[in-house]
C-alpha cells in the first residue's frame, strides 16, 4: 500500500522539473491561441479602417457643395406674366452674367463664362417665377450650384497650377471664378441636395431622393410579402408539421435557398415577373418580389430558432389550461418569440437594402430625374444608383459615388442598431 | 414550403400584374442600349424633361446587343421606344425586329466616338501604329512569316522605337461595343498589315484578326471605365482602352496615345484623321409615335442644333457632331420617321 502510494506521488509531483515544462507548454499555447485572435481581429478591424477611411476622404467632399449667389433681373420683355412658366431664362441668365461681368462681350467667351453656373440655372430661376410671379421685373438673389469643374477647382480636387491644356476649365474662367470669390458670392454649405434632389447628369445637381424612396418602397414590397409568408410557413413547420422525410426535405431545401446567391434570384425575377407575368421593368414592386425571395429563407430560420427557443413548459401549461393549439401560438408562443422573429427580419431587410445583383436584372439601375410616384413607377435603388455613379464620367461623380456608399451604410448601421436595442430591450432569457 | 412561398409569391405578382394593367397608357418613354450613348440620352433625357415638363423619360444602360434584344422583342408599351447603339444594328437584329412585328425603325447617327489609348500623364508616352497594336494585343501574330502565339511581352521587342516596358493594357470585355469597335478598328485593321495572316483562309484568318491574347498583358476590366482610369493612374506603365469621353473628363491625370501619329481629339476625331473612331446611333420604333407621349418632341430635342450641333450640349459630354449638311440630313429623316433603309426592305 504504502509502495504504490510512493509511486503515486512520484508519478504526479507537481513540483517536478518536467511537469513544470508541461505547464509551460500548455501556457504558452494559451497565450499563442490568445494572440491569433487578437491577430485576427486587428486585421478585421483594420480592413474596415481601410474601407471606411477611404470612402470618407473622398466622400466628405460630396456632403458639401460649391455655390455661388447671384443677382437675378427677371425682365418683362423675357417672361409671360400670364404664364411664368414660358419664357426665355436662358437669357436671363445671360442678363445676370453680363451685370457681373460687362468686360466680357466676346460671344464665344460669354459661352465660357456661362460654363461657371450649373446648366440648369435657367429652371430654378423659372421655378423662383412660378412660386412667385410677383417677382416679374424686380431682382433678386438666388443661390445656386456652380457646375461641377468648379466645385472640384473650389475642393481642391484640379490643380489650378496645372497647365491649362490639361485641365477642363481655362485660365479665363478661372479668373472669373477668383472674381465671384473676392466679392465674397460663393459659399460651401452643407449638400442638401444629395438627399433632396434625385438623379442627374450634373453631379453638382445629382442627389439620391430618387434611390432612398425607391429601396423604401422595394423594401416595403419584401417585408409585406416574406414576414407574414416566412412567420406562417415557420410556425406551420414548428408546431404542426410531422417529423417525416417530406418536412425534411423542405427544411434541406430551405436551407439551401437561403445559400443561393442573389443573382438567380435576380434571373428568376426576369423570367417570371418581367417576361411571365408583364409587370414593368426597372418598378419597386417587382424589386421587392425579388428581393422578398431572398429574405424569405432567412425570415424562416430565424422564426424558427425564436419559437425554438420558448420553452416547452409555456406550451404545456397553455395546453393544459385549456387552450386549443391556434391560442397557444397566437397568445402565448408567437409573442414570446417576436423580438427574435422582429431582429432577423430587420437583419434581413438590411441584407435586402444592399443587394445590387438581383436589381440589375430586372432594370433598377435606370437613369430617374425624378423620385418614383408609387410602386410602379420606374426607379433606382440605392446600391443601384451607387453602380450607376461609378461608372459615370464625370469627376464629381467619384465623390457622390463615395458619399452614397456612406449613406447606404449610415441606414444599414440604423437598421442593425434598431435590431441590437429591439432584441436588448425586449428578449427574455429563461 | 418551396412551393408554398412561389405559389404565395406567384399568386402577389398575379394580382400585381392586374392592378398594373388598367394603368397601362405609359407616359413615360423607355430607352434602352449602349452604354456609350448613355450619358448622351440622359443629358437629352434631363434637358427635354426640364423643358418640356414632360415626365423624364426612363434611360437605361443595357449595352448595345441587350437593347437590340429588347427593343426588338415587339411593339407595345412593355417595350422600349428608344434603344442606342454604339455600332450600326446587325442584320441579324434587324432580322428579330422584322420577326417580332417591329417592321419600322428609323435609324439615327447622332455623331461620333473616338475609342482612347490612354496613359497616366505621368507615365509612358508612345507613338504607335495600328499593326504594332495589333501585335501587342492579338492572341497570335505573325514572327519571321509564320502565324505563332504572341511571344511579345515587351513593347521594345516589337519595335526598337517603342519604349523598354511591359505590355500591359486595360481594356473592355467581350460584351461591350467598345470592345466590338476596338477589334474591327484596330485588330481587323492592323492584321491586314501581316502577309502571313493575310494568306490564310476564311474563319481561320478572321479568328487570328479579331482575338484579343489571354496570356495577361491584356486585361479584361469589367465594363466600368472609370476602373481603367483608376488603374491607369496606379500604374504608369500601363494602357488602357476606353470611350473617348472619359479620357475628355480625366485630361488633367491622362492622355491619350498618338496612333499613326495622330493623338485623339475632338478636331482630329471629327475630321477623321484619328483613326479609332467610331459612329453612334439611336434606333425609333415608329409604332410607338404618336402612341408614347411626347416621343417625337423627345427626337426633335435629340436631334436639334442645341443638343447634338456644334458646342451643342452633347459635345459638352464628349459627342463628336456631325458636319453641318450631315446633320440636317439625319435630322429630316428622324422627324419624318422614314424606315431604316440598311438592310433593303
Amino acid at each position: 500500500m504504502s509502495t504504490a502510494d510512493a509511486a503515486l506521488t512520484q508519478k504526479f509531483d507537481w513540483s517536478s522539473e518536467s511537469a513544470a515544462a508541461r505547464r509551460r507548454r500548455r501556457h504558452r499555447a494559451d497565450r499563442r491561441l490568445r494572440t491569433i485572435g487578437v491577430v485576427a481581429i486587428s486585421i478585421a478591424i483594420g480592413l474596415l479602417g481601410i474601407l471606411i477611411v477611404s470612402l470618407v476622404s473622398t466622400g466628405y467632399r460630396a456632403f458639401v457643395q460649391t455655390m455661388v449667389t447671384v443677382p437675378v433681373y427677371v425682365d418683362p420683355q423675357f417672361v409671360n406674366e400670364d404664364d411664368p412658366s414660358k419664357g426665355n431664362y436662358r437669357a436671363i441668365v445671360k442678363g445676370t452674367l453680363e451685370t457681373l461681368f460687362p468686360e466680357v462681350t466676346d460671344p464665344r467667351e460669354q459661352r465660357e463664362l456661362a460654363r461657371l453656373l450649373t446648366n440648369n440655372t435657367q429652371f430654378m430661376i423659372r421655378a423662383k417665377v412660378v412660386a412667385d410671379p410677383k417677382l416679374i421685373g424686380t431682382t433678386f438673389d438666388i443661390r445656386v450650384p456652380v457646375s461641377d469643374p468648379f466645385d472640384q477647382l473650389n475642393k481642391g480636387v484640379i490643380d489650378r497650377d496645372l497647365p491649362e491644356d490639361r485641365r477642363k476649365i481655362n485660365d479665363k474662367q478661372i479668373g472669373w471664378y477668383d472674381k465671384l470669390e473676392a466679392e465674397g458670392r460663393v459659399s460651401t454649405p452643407f449638400n442638401w441636395g444629395l438627399f433632396v434632389n434625385s438623379d442627374s447628369r450634373f453631379p453638382e445637381l445629382a442627389g439620391l431622393a430618387g434611390a432612398i424612396v425607391g429601396s423604401f418602397y422595394a423594401l416595403l414590397v419584401c417585408f409585406l410579402i416574406s414576414f407574414p409568408v416566412g412567420i406562417a410557413a415557420a410556425v406551420y413547420l414548428e408546431e404542426f408539421a410531422p417529423k417525416n422525410r417530406w418536412t425534411d426535405l423542405i427544411e434541406v431545401n430551405i436551407n439551401n435557398l437561403a445559400a443561393v446567391p442573389s443573382i438567380v434570384f435576380g434571373l428568376l425575377g426576369l423570367a417570371v415577373f418581367l417576361n411571365f407575368f408583364g409587370l414593368p421593368r426597372s418598378a419597386p414592386l417587382v424589386g421587392g418580389m425579388v428581393l422578398s425571395l431572398m429574405t424569405l429563407p432567412t425570415i424562416i430560420i430565424v422564426t424558427r430558432a425564436s419559437l425554438k427557443a420558448v420553452p416547452p413548459s409555456i406550451r404545456e401549461a397553455a395546453l393544459g389550461m385549456g387552450a386549443s393549439r391556434h391560442q397557444v401560438i397566437t397568445h402565448h408562443v408567437l409573442p414570446l418569440a417576436l423580438p427574435g422573429i422582429l431582429t432577423g427580419t430587420i437583419i434581413g431587410l438590411a441584407q435586402a437594402l444592399g443587394e445590387t445583383a438581383p436589381l440589375l436584372l430586372i432594370g433598377m439601375n435606370a437613369f430617374i430625374t425624378s423620385p418614383p410616384g408609387g410602386l410602379l413607377d420606374a426607379s433606382t435603388a440605392l446600391p443601384t444608383q451607387i453602380f450607376i455613379w461609378a461608372d459615370s464620367p464625370e469627376r464629381g461623380f467619384v465623390d457622390r459615388t463615395s458619399a452614397a456608399i456612406l449613406v447606404l451604410l449610415g441606414f444599414l448601421i440604423i437598421m442593425n442598431g434598431i435590431a441590437i436595442f429591439l432584441r436588448q430591450r425586449l428578449e427574455r432569457t429563461w | 414550403m418551396k412551393n408554398v412561398s412561389f405559389a404565395t409569391v406567384a399568386a402577389i405578382a398575379v394580382a400585381g400584374a392586374v392592378a398594373a394593367s388598367p394603368a397601362s397608357a405609359r407616359d413615360q418613354i423607355r430607352i434602352v442600349g449602349s452604354s456609350t450613348v448613355f450619358p448622351f440620352t440622359q443629358a437629352v433625357a434631363e434637358e427635354f424633361a426640364n423643358v418640356t415638363g414632360n415626365p423624364a423619360p426612363v434611360v437605361e444602360s443595357t449595352g448595345t446587343g441587350g437593347g437590340m434584344k429588347i427593343f426588338c422583342g415587339g411593339v407595345g408599351e412593355d417595350f422600349p421606344d428608344i434603344t442606342g447603339a454604339s455600332r450600326a444594328m446587325k442584320e441579324s437584329e434587324h432580322k428579330a425586329c422584322m420577326d417580332n412585328g417591329v417592321d419600322s425603325v428609323t435609324e439615327v447617327l447622332i455623331g461620333y466616338d473616338g475609342i482612347a489609348f490612354a496613359s497616366a500623364r505621368k507615365g509612358a508616352v508612345i507613338d504607335v501604329t495600328i499593326p504594332q497594336l495589333f501585335q501587342a494585343l492579338a492572341a497570335e501574330v505573325e514572327v519571321d512569316g509564320k502565324v505563332v502565339a504572341n511571344p511579345y511581352k515587351k513593347w521594345s521587342e516589337i519595335d526598337a522605337s517603342l519604349p523598354d516596358v511591359e505590355i500591359t493594357v486595360f481594356g473592355p470585355p467581350p460584351t461591350s461595343g467598345t470592345r466590338d469597335a476596338w477589334v474591327e478598328l484596330v485588330m481587323e485593321e492592323g492584321c491586314e498589315a501581316f502577309p502571313a495572316i493575310e494568306a490564310l483562309e476564311g474563319e481561320k484568318k478572321d479568328q487570328v484578326c479579331a482575338r484579343m491574347r489571354t496570356d495577361g498583358p491584356f486585361i479584361e476590366a469589367g465594363e466600368n471605365d472609370n476602373l481603367i482610369v483608376q488603374r491607369l493612374n496606379a500604374d504608369e506603365n500601363a494602357f488602357g482602352i476606353f470611350g473617348y469621353s472619359f479620357l475628355y473628363e480625366n485630361q488633367d491625370t491622362l492622355e491619350g496615345e498618338k496612333i499613326d501619329g495622330v493623338a485623339p481629339a475632338f478636331e482630329t476625331i471629327a475630321d477623321g484623321s484619328y483613326p479609332v473612331s467610331r459612329p453612334l446611333f439611336f434606333y425609333i420604333k415608329n409604332a410607338h409615335r404618336g402612341v408614347i407621349p411626347g416621343l417625337d418632341d423627345f427626337v426633335g430635342e435629340y436631334v436639334s442644333e442645341a443638343a447634338m450641333g456644334d458646342g451643342g450640349y452633347l459635345s459638352e459630354r464628349g459627342l463628336i457632331p456631325l458636319g453641318s449638311e450631315q446633320r440636317d440630313a439625319v435630322r429630316g429623316d428622324a422627324e419624318a420617321g422614314n424606315n431604316m433603309t440598311r438592310y433593303g426592305s
